[in-house]
């Protein structure tokens, strides 16, 4: 079947099998890779990615449910002000080891700060909360998280 | 391949289901798509998914209920106000389910529908004595969710009918004091160890006159034990009180071994959790 949506900004049509995962789709048939695979049930955080601007896990959604959605992956973070803010700030404090689970951790971070910049420490634990990193580097992408955010509230107030 | 249907109508749903009796209705998909998964390539039902319809992730109020759509996510029950101010036990229990992207897909009605002993969203359902809403081509029919679970992942749903809608009774009762509490071994992504819901109603002089409590995980359903609830009613919280219904819990709950907890530790979390409630409760409302 034929399914059209909104991919980083730019219409995309896909000719596809329904009940293929929206990871594969988009890995193999459209070479977004940033979208990774950790444990495919759910668990690890590492194939999120926006739909209409919430977070979800790709491998948890038929290629189906993309028909007609907007979809941002990590590939269309850098073009946001605050995904580039984001990216910034996680180079800026070496929050990156292995950098698999990044990609989920970003737009994961990309959910938190649209609704919350000045979001605190506990609120940036609980929103990373699905988000599971092996390298267990927490501590620098919870310090990247929040100049991220002092990043993106000075942006909103004009400075 | 599963052959996937997108119904716009609950009516198309019920003619897909009578053509395809095998089929499996589908909403945020984060159980049923593991498992499918864990079955194998030879499994594959078709799937008739349910985010299309209009209507079904509703939340309103009608006639004294608080009705939530089967298919509202458990991020839309968190945030929504109806919810935060006649629900809130539900509104917490929700909230502690997987992490923020599982709470964003993940739908009330599944929740109820998998029948997982550890389901965070069952033992306030039953605290709150919900109802069920299913219908089907033949109607509708209302059932008590207390009724419709049957056993892990067994539930009374007829092979025509499909959970529409999830109410809550709101009545005139105030309940003082009410706590969800879960235990899992972290914080998220964790399937609860054990969970615990209790709602107090006390008198003016601080004697108990109603309560209810119910357990996750420590039963094949969730579980209730009138004997704890007896032990209190009538009664001030104080502690003798406290330990012959604490007692009257552990004793009546059935947990098992597993590879999270062993049966002997879910039964003392589950008193424990008991107990803690009722001792900040007396606290509290012991004038």
């Amino acid at each position: 079947m034929d399914i059209t949506f909104t991919l980083n900004g730019k219409p995309v049509s896909v000719s596809t099998e329904p009940d293929r995962r929206a990871i594969d789709l988009l890995r193999e048939d459209l070479g977004l890779t940033g979208l990774k695979e950790g444990c495919g049930t759910g668990e690890c955080g590492a194939c999120t990615l926006m739909m209409d601007g919430e977070t979800r896990l790709s491998c948890l959604t038929l290629a189906v449910q993309l028909q007609g959605r907007d979809i941002l992956t990590v590939e269309g973070l850098g073009d946001t002000p605050e995904g580039a803010a984001i990216q910034d700030a996680f180079v800026d404090q070496g929050a990156v080891q292995c950098g698999y689970c990044i990609p989920g951790m970003e737009m994961a971070t990309l959910a938190l700060l649209k609704e919350n910049p000045a979001a605190g420490r506990d609120e940036i634990r609980t929103a990373l909360s699905g988000n599971l990193c092996r390298c267990t580097g927490y501590v620098k992408i919870l310090d990247a998280v929040e100049q991220a955010g002092r990043q993106i509230s000075a942006r909103k107030e004009g400075r | 391949m599963s052959q996937v249907y997108t119904p716009s109508y609950l009516h198309e749903c019920f003619s897909i289901l009578n053509e395809y009796p095998e089929a499996r209705l589908m909403a945020g998909g984060t159980d049923l798509l593991v498992r499918l998964r864990h079955a194998g390539a030879a499994v594959k039902p078709p799937l008739i998914l349910l985010n299309n319809i209009p209507g079904l992730a509703d939340i309103r109020l009608d006639t004294g209920d608080l009705c939530i759509g089967s298919g509202a996510s458990f991020s839309a029950i968190m945030a929504h106000p109806l919810v935060q101010n006649h629900a809130q036990l539900l509104a917490k229990a929700v909230g502690t389910i997987g992490g923020p992207a599982i709470r964003n897909m993940g739908t009330l009605g599944g929740n109820i529908i998998t029948a997982s002993p550890a389901g965070d969203s069952l033992p306030p359902l039953y605290a709150m004595d919900a109802r069920l809403v299913l219908d089907s081509s033949a109607g509708t029919r209302i059932i008590p969710i207390a009724r419709f679970i049957g056993g892990p992942g067994k539930t009374d749903i007829q092979k025509d009918e499909i959970l529409t809608q999830i109410r809550i009774p709101l009545g005139d009762d105030v309940f003082q004091a009410q706590c969800f509490e879960k235990v899992g071994l972290r914080r998220s992504l964790a399937i609860a160890v054990t969970s615990f819901c209790g709602r107090l109603m006390f008198a003016k002089d601080g004697t108990v006159v109603r309560a209810r409590f119910t357990w996750g995980s420590v039963a094949p359903t969730v579980a209730g034990s009138p004997e704890a609830e007896t032990a209190v009613t009538g009664s001030r919280l104080d502690p003798e009180t406290i330990k012959i219904s604490v007692a009257a819990a552990t004793a009546s709950l059935s947990p098992i071994d597993d590879i999270r907890a062993s049966a002997h530790y879910r039964r003392t979390v589950a008193g424990n959790l008991l107990r803690r409630f009722l001792e900040n409760a007396g606290a509290t409302n012991n004038t």
